[in-house]
């Protein structure tokens, strides 16, 4: 530990967000800009007879109006992952189109833009362009979307499968081990959709210089490489050194805000058209019909078990809703960003799982806080807690039974799955240990069964998770589909004066980079945080990155940037050495000097700093400056675990199911800042709790979005919670620099299934086995009276 | 239509559509861009300001509305360098992490400790039924606006 280093730093950012001073980009106005609306479909499946803008034209203030008939037409959004049949045959691939030319495959998608003086004015023009449609029928169940009499999402393919998928051991090998098992048991339910709801609703400002022939996009997003390398390679063909993509302070993301957008490539082309900015705000309704969903499994999953409570083996088959299209990242969630997650924390010998991956007239569905892992998690903490009740053993006994033992990966390699993944280090009874205590099991169990006695309905639910952060080593994903790196880039500029700027190509969207990034580099060179600064979320600064998601901007973002910082330290020592008149060898570096060792001859950073840019006394041969800029790609993937439990109530007469405490164990390695971890988990945990309680996006049969506002969604308010009780233990990630394995997405993924078992704890005793989240009053009134 | 308020403490006059709603007129007109909107069904509470030293979602108001009326938005709650207590309490307590839901929870907040300076957590919880917060979890925020309480009672 050094001076910053695991230490619980206030936030820098917080002051400019506490004075109402963020720079969202809703908040940017830049001179003679145009505002955009859009004319959304009000079906989910039909075709486009006609569309008449006359009058809209006509009408006040109009810019410009576009339509798929426009040279916009002729550019799709591409798909970034690509998942092949398992018979070898290629992923099927739609053209995503920025506005939809004859067909219309999902509520809410785009026909028209109308782009006027003011929102108002665009707005009022928009509801006068006039669109003849011809419904057709739909289908938005992943599973339906596979029956032969399905409605087509897209003709060309006589199916709707995008792709199908399986990993694992030998489906028949499984099957036959299931066979002879002394135990089965079995769950069908769904992974119900959720819609991410980060408060801040997309936002995009497109601009285009004339003079320079340059564009700059301002957006709401977590990737701003990313985007800047889609939008010019993959749809419009723009050169990539004349965009510029600035994403200043994002109001969350939780995955919705990765992925490159049609609006964004819409607005980048109409700047140039009208050679004016143009800027375009989702309101609410429109985030819901728009935002890419997640989750949206159907699954039927059996696991066998020997008469000890053993797993012997695991068989799923899953049908995992796309949408419409395919989104960036969406073939690889429920596969690579799943599948390879059914190992768990268990040593079960004989997994396979079977995907099937249907279009479905609806909003794409891609990668959500956990994306892929919440699901695996969900699946097998809920199957193991409901074979537990079925064998009549203690939910906690059969998973210290199953428990892979601890490993640091140190001296031995990690763990090697069945299901291609090599886990890094773990604990896992560790945390449940520690989860337990917390709780106070065995007293609340006693409480448990006086409360039954006088009619209430108390229950305890566990979930023991693992998660595959640190995204990602390249030339693993790459074998897997990615058609990325997902390496990470962190440069290190020390100024003459010993002050330093760094730059990382990771972005913060509430993660507080700019302090944690600043404590690590503090320590590591020995100088104070003051005298550092992180910059992020600008492509003209930042030289290249791949951006926020899958818990990776420690693991991968802070690792290049150590890496910078060794250089500059190597550097600096030859400096050093020169000054001090010693060799390198001889020299130590501490507390933001270069020591002769055992005397007290010392050189310190700054005057380093200066004599590399003025090299007037200065090491022959060397080059002036003190500037280093690493690229990072992992060697592994980081494996995050921990142990949650949910306590619940549940009321007799009403159904509905109080959660009284939870309580988080979580191991993410060594830990930069307490505080900002903390933060990470109960705010995960709340949303994972959401999904588990009150979430859900519905579509009826006929592609209507029934839950469309925050009227109808249901979203975890202040009195639907607890506080969290948090915990750690901490096994370091032996792969990389810090030892860290990532925070962001671990409370969302091993939430869910404590609170579903805790319901289902709570209910046990009246003859309930399992329950549809979001467990509502309403099903669990129903579940009580069967 | 003519209308003068007083926002923050200043005075000003503005000549404005009748149809603009006071968050519009707040981001738009006045540049206050601390006022978020995050809904169209007054749901999320980013848009809360104080009107007459009272919470209101200004997205449910038109600005004609707040004609003659004391107006206070996230901007106008530090003193000069000085934040206020329940800014300094959201800081030291990690009350936030994106930033787009805390002038709206600040200002509510506000509301939740003029009417009861000594609230239970039960009470916090319920003063903040109005307001999404999808970052935090709500936890740092109630810790936040229990430790506010305490440094204002002192
Ligand atoms: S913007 Fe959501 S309540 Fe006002
Ligand atoms: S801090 Fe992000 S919504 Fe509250």
């Amino acid at each position: 530990m050094g001076n910053f280093i695991g230490k619980s730093v206030k936030r820098r950012e917080d002051a400019r967000f506490l004075r109402g001073a963020g720079r969202y980009t809703d908040d940017i106005k830049l001179p003679k800009m145009t505002q955009a609306a859009f004319v959304r479909s009000p079906y989910a499946h039909a075709k486009v007879l006609n569309i008449d803008i006359s009058e809209a034209q006509k009408a006040d203030g109009v810019v410009a109006i576009y339509t798929g008939q426009d040279g916009c037409g002729a550019y799709g959004v591409p798909c970034g992952w690509q998942v092949n049949f398992k018979n070898g045959d290629t992923m099927r691939e739609p053209v995503h189109p920025l506005l939809a030319k004859d067909k219309i495959r999902h509520l809410g998608e785009a026909v028209a833009i109308v782009v006027a003086e003011t929102l108002e004015l665009a707005r009022d023009a928009a509801e006068l362009v006039e669109v003849d449609y011809e419904e057709l029928p739909a289908v938005t169940d992943p599973k339906k979307a596979m029956e032969p009499s399905a409605p087509l999402v897209h003709e060309e393919w006589g199916d709707n499968a995008a792709f199908d998928w399986c990993i694992g051991n030998d489906r028949t090998e499984v099957e036959a081990a299931l066979a002879s098992a002394h135990h089965v048991t079995e769950m069908e339910y769904r992974n119900h959709r959720v819609a991410p709801n980060a408060m801040e609703p997309r936002s995009y400002i497109a601009d285009y210089d004339i003079n320079a022939g340059k564009w700059t996009l301002y957006t709401s997003t977590q990737n701003p490489h990313l985007i800047r390398l889609l939008l010019c390679a993959f749809v419009l063909g723009i050169p990539e050194h004349k965009v510029r993509v600035v994403s200043y302070d994002v109001g969350g993301g939780f995955g919705s805000k990765i992925y490159h957008y049609t609006e964004e490539a819409l607005l980048t082309w109409i700047s140039k058209e009208i050679g004016r900015p143009v800027k375009w705000t989702s309101d609410r309704s429109e985030a819901f019909l728009t935002d890419a969903h997640g989750r949206d499994h159907v699954v039927h999953s059996k696991m066998g078990f020997d008469k000890d409570g053993k797993i012997v083996a695991h068989l799923t088959d899953e049908y995992c809703a796309m949408g419409a299209y395919l989104s960036t990242f969406a073939p690889a969630v429920p596969t690579y960003l799943h599948g390879t997650l059914f190992q768990g924390v268990y040593t079960t010998p004989l997994i396979h799982l079977n995907v099937v991956a249907p279009f479905t007239h609806t909003v794409v569905v891609d990668a959500y806080r956990g994306a892929g892992r919440p699901e695996a998690t969900y699946l097998l903490e809920r199957i193991i807690s409901k074979a537990a009740k079925e064998m009549k053993m203690d939910p906690a006994d059969i998973r210290f039974k199953n428990f892979i033992p601890p490993f640091d990966g140190i001296d031995e390699p990690g763990y090697q799955t069945q299901v291609a993944l090599q886990y890094d280090s773990g604990n896992y009874e560790g945390v449940l240990k520690r989860g337990l205590e917390m709780l106070g099991y065995e007293d609340f169990r006693k409480e448990q069964t006086k409360a039954r006695k006088n009619g209430k309905l108390l229950g305890v639910g566990i979930s023991t998770y693992i998660e595959g952060c640190g995204i990602a080593p390249s030339a693993v994903v790459g074998s897997l589909g990615a058609r990325a790196g997902l390496f990470e880039v962190g440069h290190v500029r020390v100024q003459p004066t010993g002050k330093v700027q760094v730059f990382t190509g990771t972005h913060s969207h509430g993660q507080g980079h700019e302090t944690v990034f600043a404590q690590f580099v503090a320590d590591k060179l020995g100088i104070p945080m003051d005298d550092i600064e992180i910059e992020h979320g600008d492509t003209d600064q930042v030289a290249f990155g791949m951006g926020t998601y899958g818990s990776r901007s420690l693991a991968v973002g802070g690792s290049a940037i150590i890496k910078s910082v060794e250089k500059v330290l190597e550097k600096g020592a030859k400096i050093a050495a020169h000054k001090l008149e010693a060799a390198e060898k001889d020299l130590e570096y501490a507390e933001g000097k270069w020591t002769v060792k055992g005397t007290d001859k010392s050189i310190s950073f700054g005057d380093v700093s200066l004599t590399a840019y003025v090299p007037h006394d200065y090491p022959e041969g060397l080059e002036p400056g003190l500037d280093f800029s690493s690229f990072y790609d992992p060697s592994n993937f980081t494996y995050p675990f921990g142990t949650h439990i949910a306590v619940v109530e549940v009321d007799k007469d009403t159904g509905k199911v109080d959660l009284q405490r939870f309580i988080a164990c979580d191991d993410v390695g060594n830990v930069m800042n307490p505080m900002i971890v903390d933060g990470q988990i109960q705010g995960g945990v709340v949303q994972g709790v959401g999904q588990a309680l009150l979430e859900e996006v519905v579509y009826d049969d006929s592609g209507q979005m029934i839950t469309g506002s925050y009227m109808d969604y249901a979203m975890p308010r202040a009195d639907d919670v607890p506080m969290i009780e948090t915990d750690r233990t901490v096994t370091p990630c032996p792969h990389n620099p810090l030892g860290v394995k990532g925070a962001g997405e671990a409370g969302a993924i091993g939430s869910t299934p404590a609170v579903v078992n805790a319901v289902v704890d709570a209910l046990s005793h009246l003859g309930v086995t399992d329950i549809q989240m979001p467990v509502t009053p309403q099903r669990v009134w129903k579940a009580m009276q069967n | 239509m003519q209308i003068s308020l007083t926002i923050n403490g200043k005075s000003h006059s503005n000549d404005i559509e009748p149809r603009m709603s006071l968050v519009h007129y707040l981001r738009e007109v006045m540049d206050l861009t601390g006022t978020h909107v995050g809904c169209d069904t007054s749901g999320c509470g980013a848009c809360t300001i104080t009107l007459d030293g009272n919470a209101v979602k200004s997205c449910t108001l038109l600005a004609v509305q707040a004609d003659g009326c004391e107006i206070m938005t996230i901007e106008g709650m530090a003193n000069g360098e000085q934040m206020h207590p329940i800014q300094e309490a959201f800081k030291e307590n990690h009350g936030l992490q994106c930033g787009f839901c805390t002038p709206g929870m600040v200002m509510t907040a506000v509301d939740i400790l003029k009417s009861n300076p000594n609230p239970t957590e039960e009470e916090i919880r319920h003063g903040l039924e109005g307001n999404f917060c999808r970052c935090t979890g709500y936890h740092n925020i109630v810790k936040s606006i229990q430790q506010a309480a305490e440094q204002l009672n002192s």
